[in-house]
């Protein structure tokens, strides 16, 4: 085996470079680019490129177990999200009953406005002969005839707990409020079974016209008569739901 | 001199420009690199024997790199390129432990 060259020779090839050199710098130079370029390219690659095959298969296996995991997430909570929603219908469904029941209600405590199809009957009694009790029985046959919602004068609202009597001037009161001739009843229900139940023989038109109090009854159907009085309701003060 | 200069022009080049290596070349190109590292070696031995001819360097030089390469495309066209290229590198990395054996011995005396 050679000795190495003598250090001189090491620096004099060195300093003064021959065509050797040149040739061997360009394919270092050559290589190192590749080398550099390929460094560069590889880092610039996604990770999984340079993984083996078991660590491929192992980021698969995970991956599955991950997914399977999550599906079975999506369906729990999509069950979730049904029974919710199932509740959510059940509830507005009751909200609805409810509102319904409190509209009939409330229609029938009289402490909303209401209009609808209805009749009004405006009797004059130009003799000041019409009594509480005519007015009672009135009253009486309207809701026979299926009025819902009845007023007296557009004051008085006729609700459960309405009574028909004199005040102290010696005036009809419909649940204290004073009313005047003509009396007017405006009356919400079927427009021709009302009318026919004020004009049967012995009815509400056949006694104020008689000869009693010979006063004059006008009925009037209206596709909509509008209600805007409203009672007062009272909480009982003894009967409880049950 | 000019060798070391080379290798510093050839990284500086490398940093600054972009790599953009067309994708067919990429499979061959860390071949390369290590028949172009035998190579190098290779000379390097020569070079301490007192044997070392530029001609044989840039022949070998060249030679291995486009040898390697070639091995590797035809691999890839008849479908064992990874194992070829498998192949090319052990072959290869036999190679450059011969001389950085030889050259070990050479300046260590071990």
């Amino acid at each position: 085996m050679p000795e190495p060259k003598p250090s001189a020779d090491l620096w004099r090839s060195f300093l003064k470079p021959g065509r050797g050199q040149l040739v061997v710098g360009a394919m270092l130079c050559i290589t190192a680019l590749l080398v550099v370029w390929t460094i560069r390219s590889q880092a610039a690659k996604p990770d999984y490129s340079n993984l083996r095959r078991s660590e491929l298969v192992q980021l698969l296996d995970n991956l599955t177990a991950e997914t399977r995991r999550l599906e079975s997430e999506v369906r729990e909570l999509t069950t979730t999200r049904d029974e919710l929603r199932s509740g959510v219908a059940g509830a507005k469904e009751a909200d609805d009953e409810a509102s319904r029941r409190l509209d009939r209600l409330k229609i029938l405590a009289g402490t909303v406005p209401a209009h609808g199809p209805g009749v009004r009957i405006v009797i004059q009694d130009p003799q000041s002969k019409v009594t509480p009790e005519l007015l009672l029985e009135a009253l009486e046959e309207m809701r026979d005839a299926g009025g819902e919602v009845i007023e007296f004068n557009d004051a008085a609202r006729v609700t459960t707990g309405t009574w028909i009597g004199r005040d102290a001037a010696g005036k009809i009161s419909v649940d204290g409020v004073a009313l005047s001739a003509p009396y007017r009843l405006e009356v919400i229900g079927d427009p021709a079974t009302l009318e026919t139940g004020a004009r049967f023989r012995g009815g509400l038109v056949s006694q104020v016209e008689g000869s009693n109090v010979q006063g004059q009854v006008t009925i009037s159907q209206e596709s909509d008569v509008r209600i805007d009085s409203l009672a007062q309701a009272e909480k009982p003060r003894f009967a409880r739901p049950k | 001199m000019l060798a070391v200069l080379g290798l510093i022009v050839g990284i500086g080049v490398g940093f600054l420009v972009e790599p953009n290596l067309p994708t067919f070349l990429q499979p061959y190109l860390p071949i390369a690199i290590v028949a172009a590292l035998d190579a190098i070696l290779g000379a390097t031995r020569g070079w301490l024997e007192g044997v070392f001819s530029d001609r044989v360097f840039v022949v070998s030089f060249l030679s291995n790199v486009l040898i390697a390469g070639l091995i590797v495309f035809v691999g890839d066209q008849i479908g064992v390129g990874s194992q070829l290229s498998n192949g090319v590198i052990v072959v290869l990395g036999i190679r450059i432990f011969n001389n950085v054996a030889a050259i070990r011995r050479v300046i260590l005396h071990a």
